[in-house]
């Protein structure tokens, strides 16, 4: 790692945590617990964006799932680090994660990363905004290319994006604002604009 | 052109409620229990006979994988495995799959598992599909609920559980032996084969890893009958198929249609055409990022099915359809899914950890012009020395988007190249003291 970065000394799950951690250990057979290694570490992120606004996964929480799957810290650490969504250091309130892979380049992805740039004044990727609003990502194919470009924002896909949308929905969510997830074209799912073209007959619909 | 009526997947679009009873008044989880009293060895046949090939982008008959699974359960039990990392680039099908059509898919988990006489499933979701994870779920749920699933599943005596475990943000787990380790709990990295997983897979048990589309349309096959499916298509390359279309159309869309419907038809009916119209376009990668490019020449006729496809030096992949007008810098385009593969490189192999970093890197210089003519066959060499020489199919991956562009596109390299050399040429050296 680049820089050191603080970590926190103390890590427990709390109540919520505690009762999602139990329904993901029931799926898998006695013994095969560390197969819940990744749904751990997103409890882990989702805790901790509860309690301190920013969801990643320090060290000592990373311990705590090696603890409780009965694993040696060091193959969490591998997993952790081996996972592109697990942060592995504080982030921003609203994470810009801009797909720039060929089929979103091709609609216009660099437009989005110049918007979100401007609009936080980010400079480069894996930075944060001053004002600890956004961080921005660079990600692959995040698998909804017909409705390209896709900015996601936290778990939400904002798709069919243009700079004008970018800027609309970076400035909506600075007022506290979360608008629907999909597209901003106001397409219905994966169909073409302008509306489905195949399953039209009344007896395939219901 | 397919008719509604031979259509699939009904709410490809979710105009319609996604739920147990609008999935129920489209024809799902009807007569299921009928389907299983069948047994395990008839549905496999049928599946055989339909012609299934496998959706993940190999086209393995899919009948056939579920007839290498053990015949007896020996002291190991069995499991399914489903295939919800969709992450090749182009693609978004099974997307619409997911949180649209959850209960076909639902449904087939519990057929596929008993043909393969599995009690247990896991379908493993790609973490960023986290709005589609959670409607799966109640997919889910609801079937438990219904008593669809679960113990005495249907009815039919059989007991089965489905459970959804999410990835995290990971390409590589898209391989299916990767896609076993992460389920483990371990870093994605591709075991090697053999064992295969049907004798060796999921905590050393007989599996079988299926992707979504091929589990979510066995159902319906086995409903309709192995003929309807088998009639649609092409020989060898039968039935229906989703295809993505994005890029440089006007329309991007998903849409399900026959294999082996021509490109053209495909781009200019449902797609709404090339920006520009057709003699606009420049190339199309027809099968996802992994697949090499076609030029506008092939694309004029050729027919999108596997073997169309192969006999073009190309593939249907996961039939996701990637299309570039003639303002595309098709270098960069090429460059960019260099990027991507030295970003998805488990690097476990030496050939693709080194070969990606180093591929990218040439491609980078390449797009810039700033190589030497010369480094277009060395870089041929090295996609060469990388292809085959690693555990997993990622490595070809990488190759062969850059073997497409050389192929097709050799003169626009060098022409980069000697704009590049010009360009230097006629700027003034800086003086040392600026």
């Amino acid at each position: 790692m680049a820089e050191e970065i603080e970590q926190p000394v103390h890590f427990a799950f709390d109540a919520e945590s505690e009762a999602e951690i139990a329904t993901h250990l029931a799926k898998y057979p006695p013994g095969r617990q560390a197969s819940a290694v990744i749904p751990l570490l997103y409890v882990v992120q989702a805790q901790m964006k509860r309690s301190t606004g920013s969801a990643w996964v320090p060290r000592v929480a990373m311990d705590a799932v090696a603890a409780r799957l009965g694993m040696p810290p060091i193959r969490v650490y591998e997993v952790a680090t081996f996972y592109l969504m697990f942060n592995t250091r504080p982030i921003g309130k609203f994470h810009l994660q801009v797909c720039t892979t060929t089929p979103c380049w091709l609609r216009g992805s660099d437009e989005v990363t110049a918007a979100c740039r401007k609009a936080t004044g980010i400079k480069a990727w894996g930075e944060t905004s001053a004002d600890g609003m956004f961080t921005m990502t660079e990600v692959e194919c995040v698998g909804a290319c017909v409705n390209a470009p896709i900015l996601q924002v936290d778990d939400d896909f904002y798709e069919d994006m243009d700079a004008a949308r970018t800027e609309a929905l970076l400035a909506a969510l600075r007022r506290g604002e979360r608008p629907p997830a999909g597209s901003m074209a106001g397409r219905q799912g994966s169909a073409p604009e302008g509306g489905p073209t195949t399953l039209l007959e009344p007896t395939v619909a219901e | 052109m397919l008719s509604d009526r031979d259509r699939i997947f009904t709410n490809l679009y979710g105009l319609h409620d996604w739920g147990l009873d609008g999935a129920r008044a489209r024809g799902d989880w009807d007569g299921t229990a009928a389907i299983l009293a069948r047994g395990p060895d008839a549905i496999v046949e049928e599946m055989k006979s339909s012609g299934l090939r496998g959706r993940g982008g190999a086209g393995f008959p899919t009948g056939m994988k579920w007839s290498f699974m053990p015949k007896q359960v020996g002291d190991r039990p069995h499991y399914l495995i489903v295939n919800a990392d969709e992450s090749e680039p182009g693609t978004c099908k099974d997307r619409d799959i997911l949180r649209n059509d959850p209960h076909k898919l639902v449904e087939g988990c519990l057929i596929a598992s008993f043909a393969m006489r599995a009690h247990a499933c896991y379908i493993y979701i790609r973490g960023e599909f986290a709005a589609e994870a959670k409607r799966l779920q109640a997919a889910i749920d609801q079937a438990y609920a219904a008593g669809l699933i679960g113990r005495n599943a249907c009815g039919s005596g059989w007991d089965f559980d489905l459970y959804l475990h999410r990835g995290a943000g990971a390409y590589i787990c898209g391989e299916e032996t990767a896609l076993l380790e992460s389920l483990e709990g371990k870093k994605g990295m591709p075991r090697l084969k053999p064992p295969f997983p049907a004798a060796v897979g999921l905590y050393g048990c007989p599996s079988t890893v299926n992707n979504v589309e091929s589990i979510a349309v066995a159902p319906t096959i086995l409903r309709r009958g192995p003929a309807w499916f088998s009639a649609l298509g092409r020989p060898k390359n039968t039935g229906t198929k989703l295809f993505c279309i994005s890029g440089h159309v006007n329309k991007p869309c998903n849409v399900e249609e026959e294999l082996g419907i021509p490109l053209r038809e495909l781009i200019d009916r449902y797609a709404g055409g090339v920006r520009g119209g057709w003699d606009n376009l420049l190339a199309v990668i027809p099968g996802g990022a992994s697949v090499p490019v076609i030029p506008k020449s092939v694309c004029d006729t050729v027919l999108m099915d596997f073997d169309s496809l192969r006999d073009v030096r190309s593939g249907l992949g996961t039939a996701a359809v990637i299309v570039m007008d003639r303002s595309t810098d098709i270098i960069r385009a090429i460059a960019r899914l260099s990027q991507f593969y030295k970003h998805e490189s488990c690097g476990q192999c030496t050939p693709c950890r080194e070969g990606t970093g180093w591929m990218m890197r040439v491609m980078n210089r390449m797009v810039q012009g700033r190589a030497e003519p010369e480094e277009i066959d060395t870089l041929e060499q090295v996609t060469r020395q990388v292809e085959g020489h690693t555990i997993c199919a990622l490595g070809d991956a990488a190759a062969w988007p850059i073997q497409g562009l050389i192929r097709h596109f050799r003169p626009v390299i060098e022409d980069r190249i000697a704009q590049y050399k010009a360009g230097r040429a006629a700027r003034p050296l800086p003086l040392a003291a600026e």
